[in-house]
């Protein structure tokens, strides 16, 4: 199926989210739509999808003009969307799921739950997606769910697949095994629109890029253009794709957790036994699958974990037993890893937001009284100092794009002297820009001789901003190794191979350069890859 | 690095793993068990009889009223409890978790004991202990059901009190306006459905707190039926509220079973249309295409939303229907049982139907059990009232609210509700 967009202008007040954009998908190619969060990449889609009414242009199918009322007509004229938040319904199972809207009906009006489980059994076996269509979706990884939606898809005939953001989810496993899917699909004529900000991804699929920012296509880019190229285009000006940080000057031991365990409330250990120190003014990097015990790890150190036993001492004291409030008094800085859920009240202003932990000292406190005006003062400069793109001071940080509001959260978390500094995935689902920001700051406090922990499933994070990277699997830290070891070495660790035997067949099996594009884990900044030219 | 060597481990956070049971259930049998042997049985007064007729009057079959040696027999209805109380003990050591048929076998034995003993020296018949039981739930399943239908679409309905309220007002003045008791059961329809088109527009159209216009309408059907009852019906008793009630219609047959069949099988319409509503709301909720897509609008509506599911048609929908089945429970009140109006005649049923409903865990059949259990405990407390027992009736009169905060409260297990229940959906 061949689909356009002639001219689509999709205005929400003063806002031009779609400035008359023009999109050609041929039948049965992967066309990439590239652009940073915010760029209009999903309200584009969403009118497509008929989610949206388009203020002006046309949508047009097989050279046959159509108007979507709502999602019902796209799906009827053959368009299949994977959201970013999977629309499904946790408490439903899989075959429940995909048959809704589209239910097959049996006997006396009741549902025939055979005839659904048929249809997720057949695509699910020709795809080898591996799907129980009786299993619930809320106990499915993320990985499966997507493919619980891809199923949705394609059991509603979808001739162009929209998957948006689709991998912004996923652990890098989850993402390899998403692009063979996407190839499979492909080669069976389905036309894929990919809708991402990962340079590496695009690369590695595409068969055409077309780059959005702000609201309008700035071109049209081939898979072989250089991921600095596609930066630079995406954003609008030369991006740094590394980071530019001097080697460590590390002090003196500030940090030490030692034999660290944490049980869940089924009496699993999902964290076991983990010892580490980190010294004033380095930065330690705890990579692993996602999964693995790394959230309930820096969950322990702030205290919001209950059943933790052994010894978290930071500058001599014992943080262990004490209370949240306490954990962060004695000077700890956490960025959490869901910045929506975690991070900031989206209902509370951005100037609110930048005080949630400081809000009780002085200056922003007298008495019983909060003090607008000191509340307003500091918001306007770290607004300034941390580039958050907001309207104003007392707009709902929700509203703000994740970029922003990851940058809010880092400014609150940096805006206090710091003995220790925790950010779990600061840069998951982040633009360019926002990741570049993000990382310069991480380092900064580094540079300024805090002790740093980073948690993050991506290789190219890890290799870009560690000194040193603790790799953990199934709860237990499997080494502790050098800043600059081999992404392929990391990648056997977080499999659980010990460091020296992950060494040895790392030397034994050496992966292709190009290989480690297709298996990409992700986009940001890369610091093990080729692209250097591109530095601001 | 290379995918194929990088095995995901299974995720600690699995849901493959058992959840580690609650020793909650254990915890409360062993006090209540403890509590049935010292009190019922220990303490009980020996040489005294139980008497529980079990025939009516009008049986075909007549059976001897059971005479019971009180003590012997409450200790050892509390000697089963203690016994399930061990092996729920027991079970929870194993790691499993304590099943609702046990949870079941308990709480009968218990109320038995208990029976046993508050009965001892006096005489109670079984027959019209349930028959008042099945008699006081009827209201209470009808407003249960009309909260599932609601709160599946994920509108929450505490107007429940005030549509009950108004169809039995309306029911009553119509049928004696009209002379036919079946044109006020459709004008009790009709009263729910006025209440719950107001709560739909509020709530759904108009997107305002869907608790606050609830208890807003409470208040209002309250004030117009007591205005009206002051200035119409009361002074003209004959012209406006005396409608007469229901006749009870017997099945052949099944009528004759003993106990079941006086209890269960012959009532008036309402109670058998309280039967077909309930088997078809379960059904239809959880087997047909109208079912899938109420539950899909209740727990995620914008997902609805995407398959071309109109999401506040269906709620809209959903809160009429729970209305037109609220006002037809509401007309038991008059029609069914009493025969006339009175002033605040649904006295709270409507919030304790909501409790059942949660109780029920949001399914037609849950709640019709609920709400079962809870008439039966109220029952209860007016046959003990009338006998006279060791209890004082004050804390018999709190009974049904004890056991509703203690099943709400989670001795029901992990309760629920709809994902998006009480949350509006506005498109974006």
């Amino acid at each position: 199926m061949k689909l356009e967009l002639r001219g689509i202008t999709k205005r929400f007040g003063s806002l031009v989210a779609n400035d008359s954009i023009d999109l050609v998908v041929e039948p049965g190619e992967i066309h990439c739509l590239l652009g940073e969060n915010g760029a209009g990449k999903s309200t584009l889609m969403n009118v497509l999808y008929g989610l949206y009414q388009p203020d002006d242009g046309q949508i047009v199918v097989n050279d046959q003009k159509v108007a979507f009322s709502g999602p019902g007509d796209a799906m009827a004229a053959g368009i299949g969307m994977v959201h970013q938040h999977f629309m499904l319904i946790p408490v439903f199972t899989v075959a429940e799921n995909v048959m809704l809207g589209q239910e097959h009906v049996g006997a006396g009006g009741l549902l025939d739950m055979e005839a659904a489980r048929r249809d997720v059994r057949e695509i699910s076996e020709r795809y080898g997606f591996n799907v129980d269509p009786d299993a619930y979706v809320e106990n499915l990884p993320v990985g499966v769910q997507q493919r619980v939606e891809i199923i949705k898809a394609l059991v509603r005939k979808a001739d162009v697949l929209i998957l948006d953001e689709p991998t912004a989810v996923l652990t890098p496993q989850e993402t390899d095994e998403l692009i063979a899917i996407m190839r499979q699909l492909k080669a069976d004529g389905t036309s894929i629109v990919f809708i991402t900000h990962k340079l590496r991804e695009v690369k590695a699929i595409a068969d055409r890029i077309t780059v959005i920012r702000r609201g309008a296509v700035v071109g049209e880019a081939s898979p072989g253009a250089s991921e600095s190229e596609l930066a630079s285009m995406m954003v609008g000006r030369a991006v740094s794709l590394t980071v530019d940080k001097e080697p460590a000057e590390p002090g003196d031991v500030e940090f030490s957790v030692t034999g660290l365990s944490v049980v869940d409330d089924r009496g699993t250990a999902v964290v076991d036994d983990v010892s580490f120190e980190v010294r004033g003014g380095e930065i330690l990097a705890v990579g692993g699958v996602q999964g693995n015990g790394q959230t309930e790890l820096v969950e322990a150190i702030l205290g919001v974990q209950e059943r933790v036993t052994g010894s978290i001492r930071l500058g001599g004291r014992e943080l262990l037993g004490r209370g949240v409030d306490d954990v962060l008094a004695a000077g700890v800085g956490f960025v959490p890893e869901d910045r929506t859920v975690d991070g900031v009240v989206s209902s509370f202003s951005v100037a609110e937001n930048l005080v949630l932990d400081l809000y009780k000292r002085a200056p922003f406190a007298r008495g019983l009284s909060l003090r607008g005006s000191e509340l307003a003062k500091n918001a306007r400069q770290r607004v300034e100092e941390f580039d958050i793109r907001t309207s104003s001071i007392d707009t709902p940080a929700g509203t703000l794009s994740g970029g922003n509001q990851q940058k809010v959260v880092v400014a609150r978390e940096l805006s206090r002297s710091l003995k220790l500094f925790i950010a779990a995935q600061p840069t998951r689902g982040l633009d360019v820009g926002s990741i570049e920001f993000v990382h310069k700051r991480i380092v900064r406090e580094r540079d300024q001789g805090t002790p740093v922990i980073i948690v993050s499933t991506e290789l190219d994070e890890i290799s870009a901003l560690a000194d040193r990277i603790a790799v953990m699997y199934r709860g237990r830290i499997v080494g502790i190794v050098p800043g600059d070891t081999d992404r392929d070495v990391l990648g056997l660790m977080m499999a659980g191979i010990a460091p020296d035997e992950a060494k040895a067949e790392a030397e034994a099996n050496p992966t292709e350069v190009e290989h480690a594009g297709e298996t990409v884990t992700d986009t940001a900044p890369d610091a093990a890859g080729d692209q250097k030219d591109g530095q601001s | 690095m290379s995918a194929q060597t990088v095995v995901a481990p299974p995720t600690p956070t699995g849901q493959d793993l058992a959840v580690r049971p609650s020793w909650k259930a254990p915890i409360a049998f062993a006090v209540l068990a403890l509590v049935a042997l010292i009190t019922f049985g220990i303490l009980g007064e020996s040489g005294q009889t139980s008497t529980f007729g079990i025939s009516t009057s009008s049986d075909a079959w007549q059976i001897d009223p059971l005479a019971l040696s009180s003590q012997p027999v409450a200790l050892g209805l509390s000697l089963v409890c203690v016994v399930i109380a061990a092996y729920s003990a027991w079970l929870v050591r194993q790691g499993q978790s304590v099943p609702v048929w046990l949870t079941v076998l308990f709480a009968i034995a218990f109320v038995l004991a208990f029976l046993v003993w508050a009965v001892a020296g006096e005489q109670i018949s079984f027959t019209s202990l349930l028959q008042g039981a099945l008699a006081l739930s009827v209201p209470l399943v009808f407003g249960a059901l009309s909260g599932v239908l609601c709160e599946r679409a994920g509108v929450i309905n505490i107007a429940i009190e005030g549509q009950l309220l108004a169809g039995a007002f309306l029911s009553a003045v119509v049928a004696t306006l009209t002379g036919s008791l079946y044109v006020g059961l459709l004008a009790a329809i009709v009263a729910g459905l006025l209440v719950a088109f107001v709560l739909a527009v509020f709530a759904i159209k108009y997107i305002v707190n869907q608790i606050i216009v609830g208890v807003v309408l409470n208040v209002l059907v309250l004030g117009v039926t007591n205005f009206l009852y002051g200035q119409l019906l009361a002074p003209e008793a004959s012209t406006w509220n005396s409608p007469g009630t229901l006749p009870r219609v017997e099945i052949p047959l099944l009528s004759e079973i003993p106990v079941i069949g006086p209890v269960v099988f012959e009532q008036t319409i309402i109670v058998y249309a309280m039967y077909v509503t309930v088997i078809l709301v379960q059904i239809a909720l959880f087997r047909t295409r109208w079912g899938l897509r109420v539950r899909s609008v209740g727990e995620h509506p914008k997902a609805a939303d995407t398959l071309g599911i109109k999401v506040n048609t269906v709620r809209f929908r959903n809160v009429l229907l729970g209305g037109a089945v609220a006002g037809l429970g509401g007309a038991f009140f008059t029609l069914g049982n009493v025969g006339a109006f009175s002033r605040e005649m649904s006295a709270g049923q409507g919030f304790i139907a909501l409790a059942a409903m949660i109780f029920g865990r949001w399914s037609p059949l849950g709640a019709l059990g609920a709400a079962l259990l809870f008439g039966f405990a109220n029952n209860l407390q007016s046959v003990l009232g009338i006998i006279g027992t060791p209890i004082p009736s004050e804390f018999m009169l709190m009974l049904p609210y004890i056991l509703t905060i203690f099943a709400v409260a989670g001795l029901v297990g992990r309760v629920r509700a709809p994902a998006a229940d009480g949350e509006p959906y506005v498109k974006s």
